[in-house]
């Protein structure tokens, strides 16, 4: 049990790296699914190996699917009208609603 | 845990490979097309995993969701707005020793934690048999508003993309 939830620790880990330094805002949206993915894990594990018969974890990590599923398209969609209106997708240009 | 040696720990070791690989592939190449596709090698292995923790089901709905839909959609946006003479540029900024820092740190904080931690409280009661039929039970039953709920949060994640990504017409 312990080498799965190691797994999903260096997992999230390269997720959070890529959502901090990554520029385009596409790469910080995938290096956001590594994290959800990492968190996945870590319910699986702990359904099989501390609950066992309820299936709870497991339970959660679908609606974590069917979430993140929702947020990429919501993001992808922004993603889009910001660089029909921006001709690029830099995150560090998204300064419009600063002063 | 014996398990890690045997059979299942050899396909165990292979996933993780494949995935932390792949993952650092995402974070760290250049051309975000070759990312997105790194994307989907690294989700098809978290599948594999679930396999081996017993969650067919799981396995089944991240294939068809993540490497199924997600990444088509996340390959549409590659292509839709990356700038293909651009993709030799520095994709990453200038937080990278800051963020490499975090993340050790991150990784170092949790791994020292989960091997810390001697008692588990493991169970004794084994995953049910058929776990298709068992999740369509629970999702029927007990976590039937939850089940709703994220349903019309899916209409509406549809809804608002589509209201934000339609062209204006003036």
């Amino acid at each position: 049990m312990t080498y799965y939830l190691t797994l999903a620790a260096l997992l999230f880990a390269i997720g959070l790296f890529g959502v901090i330094t990554r520029r385009n805002t596409i790469g910080i949206l995938m290096s956001l699914e590594l994290m959800f993915n990492a968190a996945n894990i870590n319910f699986v594990t702990f359904s099989k190996y501390i609950q066992g018969d309820t299936l709870a974890g497991q339970i959660f990590a679908i609606f974590i699917v069917v979430i993140a599923a929702a947020e990429a398209t919501v993001g992808l969609a922004i993603v889009l009208l910001v660089y029909r209106n921006w001709r690029g997708i830099d995150a560090d240009n998204f300064n419009v609603m600063k002063w | 845990m014996t398990e890690v040696q045997s059979g299942v720990g050899i396909v165990f070791w292979i996933l993780s490979i494949v995935i932390l690989v792949s993952a650092f592939m995402v974070v760290s190449l250049k051309n975000i097309f070759h990312c997105a596709l790194f994307l989907i090698l690294c989700l098809a292995g978290v599948a594999g995993i679930y396999i081996l923790l017993n969650a067919e089901f799981l396995a089944a709905a991240q294939v068809l969701i993540y490497v199924g839909a997600v990444s088509i959609l996340i390959i549409f946006a590659v292509m839709l707005t990356s700038n293909l003479a651009a993709q030799k540029i520095l994709q990453t900024n200038d937080n990278a020793m800051v963020a490499l820092v975090v993340c050790i740190g991150f990784v170092l904080g949790t791994v020292g934690l989960i091997g810390a931690t001697h008692v588990w409280k493991f169970t004794d009661k084994p995953l049910p048999e058929n776990n298709v039929l068992e999740i369509g039970k629970l999702l029927m039953t007990v976590y039937m508003v939850p089940f709703e709920v994220v349903s019309i949060l899916l209409v509406a994640a549809l809804m608002g993309a589509i209201m934000l990504a339609r062209e204006e017409k003036s």
